[in-house]
């Protein structure tokens, strides 16, 4: 310990001339060993165990469940498509592995980019290192599809980091949320890629697959000698549909959700594979006890806004029923509960909408906030004919009213003291 | 009696090194010294009516401020003027004086309260010495001899960590209190309203007259005055009511009494740096060195005038600050500490759930506390926690902000009135972001005073 200390403090004056070098040593020094600043006066001569690099930790935490259990779910849905290892118990370490490898050069893409972006801003402006994006770049990989192109990744990482974040002042001023923002530049820039029915399964095959030999070995369990010239995606066995439960529900209702079936003939939707999460989708936002964990994690510890979950539940809720006393359409008739364990509605209200810098501040604030969201992405969901998910574009536009809706409960409370006179 | 008000939120910091409730009679300060700067607004050169060498009685003024000539500043005990330390450009940092054996008072003429009318008792207040103990809120200045305040506040416990217990402290003094007590009532020409603790229902306090009392119930912080303002008569715009501390009542009845300035009280000395943490008696501004000599048992240590969270740092050497009877010395945390954000080496105070020991009740137990940051400034990030712990009606991180941004409508708004630095000095603990609240406080105090 004091070995590396000693490392640490001989290099520190050698980088010290160059700013971006400090920064960045300055960044692995503080993970390292929390720094012996000391309180000076006036004011507090003790401080609070906790600070932001503990606070943002534990959120990535807490999304650990969400990982895992999303790398073995790429793997499992990318050999479904081939129609091999079909039941969840087989292959489980084959699934893990394909998915973990899918997933390394996201995630790896993610940190070195954003993070990138922030040790230039930081060193540009003379700052250390803000955590925020610690969370972000565990975010971000969780909520793209799991075939994402590694170059699609980065551009959008580089627009919400410069766009949303550092050209409002960095961690802590964005009015957006970074991993939504990432997401929101994704769709609308290259809608092809992250719409339509096959966009939630990986097909491919990269260089790390190959490494590890598994792009022949599922060529030989598959009786094929090389890759068809048209691509992985052409071997998919008849009868796969990669189509989402919101895309069966907007087309068809409740009924086509729980009439599709995997090739094997089992239904594809059962609601027990909606709630463990054994469907196609973005990575980290199928399996419901995953987020339930990280739920009850993140609110046992007080580091997401319990308020904001409960109300954006309730939101949803009130909008689901009344929808179904409306009807009208099978969408609109889809039973509210149902609404629960399909798309990422769950994900969205423990991970996105909680975001403290960019939901409302004020604890009243917070309720109507997760209400708003609530409440608009079912419409967003449900009533959008384009596209039937709508937490995305809820919690932006929630975001961008937080302030207004902080302002009004200020307001109150400016009236108040004022009417005491 | 009043009314109970209960408190949820705050927070009490369990400290090791609580002063045992003894006193240590060997004890006898030599130096005492009076800091100008205790004062907010008044001139850091203020007017010397004395130059070293000069021989004092307890009560004779030492200096006055150019624009309030009236307020004397007093010597506490009897002595020689031995030095006049300067600080920077400088401000007069101390005025110190070498104590007499046999402490002698300059007698003033006793206050007959039922004969006297409000302006003498001003007059004589303003003369002896008293006068600076009347704290002036919005603001926390000292009070304006021409104003006649809403009502004055006294809190009868202190709620700090490791704080001077003020029922130990004014055991005996009733008579004195009371004294002091009928004096403030007619300065505030309306009430006086003293804030109890509920554990403090069955005692000699409770006796007092002429006093509205009502009872806080809660963590830190509710024994201070400005929380408990706030829950009787919220201060508005252009309402100015004063504050006083209840050991310097005493003292303000002892002039009533006796005639003369007599502060003497109790200090209480702890922290986890000191071996025997107790009481000792002295004057105001009592000089600290023979209460840590030999009572010190580690090294590096940060010595405070005043507690942990408000408190000013002094050197061990130096004097008590005109409002404090507390000490506190703890360890200075200036060593790294391996992935400390993550895995903390040692057990430390939090009130954040993800310090899992937090989750069962562990903030319970007594902290070995140290001046380490626990991590780097940031901007604020967290949002709901300072109103965990200031149980206002007010949103201190929006306050905060708008004195971050120079809106004083909003700061008005907002409630800058009725707050000085102390009373949200438990949400810069608190703070995840390391914010500097209470410097940020102050200086939104002085923009508001200097915009008039």
């Amino acid at each position: 310990m004091q070995f590396l200390r000693n490392i640490l403090d001989n290099i520190e004056p050698k980088v010290k001339g160059n700013k971006f070098l400090h920064t960045v040593f300055d960044g692995f020094d503080t993970f390292l060993f929390a720094p012996k600043t000391v309180t000076k006066g006036p004011g507090v001569h003790i401080r609070d165990g906790v600070d932001l690099k503990r606070t943002m930790v534990m959120v990535v935490l807490a999304l650990q469940a969400c990982l895992l259990f999303g790398m073995w779910n790429i793997g499992h849905q990318h050999y479904t498509a081939f129609n091999l290892y079909s039941g969840t118990g087989d292959a489980l370490f084959t699934k893990f592995l394909y998915g973990f490898l899918q997933m390394l050069p996201i995630i790896i893409v993610a940190n070195v980019v954003g993070l990138g972006i922030e040790f230039i801003f930081a060193a540009k402006k003379g700052h250390p290192i803000e955590e925020g994006y610690l969370v972000s770049g565990m975010l971000i990989p969780l909520i793209m599809p799991p075939d994402i192109p590694l170059w699609m990744l980065a551009i959008s990482i580089i627009f919400a980091v410069v766009i949303a974040k550092e050209a409002f002042g960095g961690t802590g001023m964005n009015i957006l949320n970074i991993a939504l923002t990432a997401r929101v530049f994704l769709f609308f820039a290259y809608p092809t890629e992250i719409s339509g029915d096959l966009c939630w399964v990986a097909f491919d095959y990269n260089i790390l697959h190959s490494i590890f030999g598994m792009e022949g070995a599922t060529l030989q369990a598959l009786g094929m000698s090389a890759v068809p010239a048209e691509g992985w995606r052409s071997l998919m066995v008849d009868g796969f549909s990669g189509a989402t439960p919101l895309g069966l529900a907007a087309a068809g209702g409740w009924d086509a959700v729980t009439q599709a079936t995997l090739p094997n003939g089992a239904a594809q939707y059962s609601i027990s594979n909606l709630f463990f999460g054994i469907i196609p989708g973005s990575i980290g936002e199928t399996c419901k006890p995953a987020i339930l964990f990280g739920m009850a994690m993140l609110i046992a510890i007080g580091v997401a806004s319990w308020r904001i979950m409960l109300s954006m539940l309730m939101g949803a809720i009130a909008m689901g029923l009344l929808f179904n006393v409306l009807g009208g359409n099978p969408f609109l008739e889809v039973p509210f509960y149902h609404h629960l364990i399909m798309g990422s509605f769950l994900f969205a209200m423990v991970y996105m909408a909680t975001d403290p810098v960019t939901a409302a501040q004020s604890n009243t604030g917070k309720w109507i906030y997760g209400f708003g969201i609530g409440a608009v992405g079912m419409i967003v969901r449900v009533l959008n004919p384009a596209y039937p998910e709508g937490w995305m574009l809820a919690i932006l536009l929630l975001n961008v009213f937080a302030p207004t809706i902080d302002h009004f409960i200020y307001q109150r409370n400016i009236k108040r003291r004022l009417s005491r006179a | 009696m009043g009314k109970t008000i209960k408190l949820k939120k705050g927070f009490d910091i369990n400290i090791i090194g609580k002063p045992q409730k003894k006193v240590d009679n060997n004890f006898s300060s030599k130096t005492y010294a009076i800091n100008p700067s205790d004062f907010r607004f008044i001139a850091p050169i203020p007017k010397l009516t004395v130059q070293e060498g000069d021989e004092v009685k307890a009560g004779d003024p030492i200096f006055y401020d150019k624009s309030n000539p009236d307020i004397m500043f007093c010597a506490p005990v009897s002595g020689e003027v031995v030095e006049v330390k300067r600080g920077q450009k400088r401000a007069i940092a101390e005025i110190v004086i070498l104590a007499d054996k046999e402490n002698q008072y300059k007698q003033f003429d006793k206050v007959d309260l039922n004969m006297i009318d409000r302006e003498d008792l001003v007059k004589h207040l303003l003369g002896s010495g008293c006068w600076p103990m009347l704290t002036q809120r919005p603001y926390g200045v000292l009070a304006d001899p021409t104003e006649t305040p809403k009502a004055i506040f006294v809190s009868a416990f202190d709620s700090a960590p490791l704080a001077n217990d003020l029922n130990f402290s004014v055991a005996g003094q009733q008579e004195y209190l009371q004294a002091g007590i009928d004096a403030l009532n007619i300065l505030s020409g309306s009430t006086v309203y003293m804030g109890m603790s509920s554990g403090q229902s069955a005692n000699e306090l409770t006796h007092l007259k002429n006093v509205e009392t009502n009872n806080f119930d809660g963590p830190h912080p509710a024994g201070v005055v400005g929380i408990q303002i706030h829950h009787t008569q919220p201060i508005n715009k252009g309402d100015i009511v004063w504050t006083v501390k209840l050991l310097d009542v005493i003292a303000i009845g002892r002039m009533v009494r006796d005639g003369q300035f007599n502060t003497e009280r109790l200090f209480a000395v702890g922290g986890p740096s000191v071996k025997n943490p107790q009481y000792y008696k002295g004057f105001i501004g009592a000089n600290i060195e023979q209460m840590l000599k030999d009572n010190i048992q580690s090294e590096n240590n940060r010595v405070i005038s005043g507690n942990v969270l408000t408190g000013i740092q002094i050197t061990p050497n130096s004097h008590m600050h005109f409002f404090d009877n507390q000490l506190t010395v703890l360890e200075e945390g200036d060593k790294h500490e391996l992935f400390g954000w993550l895995i903390p080496n040692y057990p430390r105070p939090s009130i954040s759930k993800t310090f899992f020991g937090n989750l069962f009740g562990g903030s319970k137990k007594e902290f070995n506390v140290n001046t380490n940051t626990h991590g780097e400034h940031r901007a604020i990030v967290v949002t709901g926690e300072y109103e965990k712990v200031l149980p206002m009606d007010l949103y201190p991180m929006q306050l905060v902000k708008s004195i971050l941004y120079n809106d004083i409508d909003l700061m008005e708004g907002l409630g800058i009135y009725e707050i000085i630095e102390e009373d949200l000095a438990l949400c810069e603990f608190v703070c995840t972001s390391k914010t500097d609240v209470q410097q940020i406080i102050k200086d939104g105090i002085e923009l508001m005073v200097e915009q008039g």
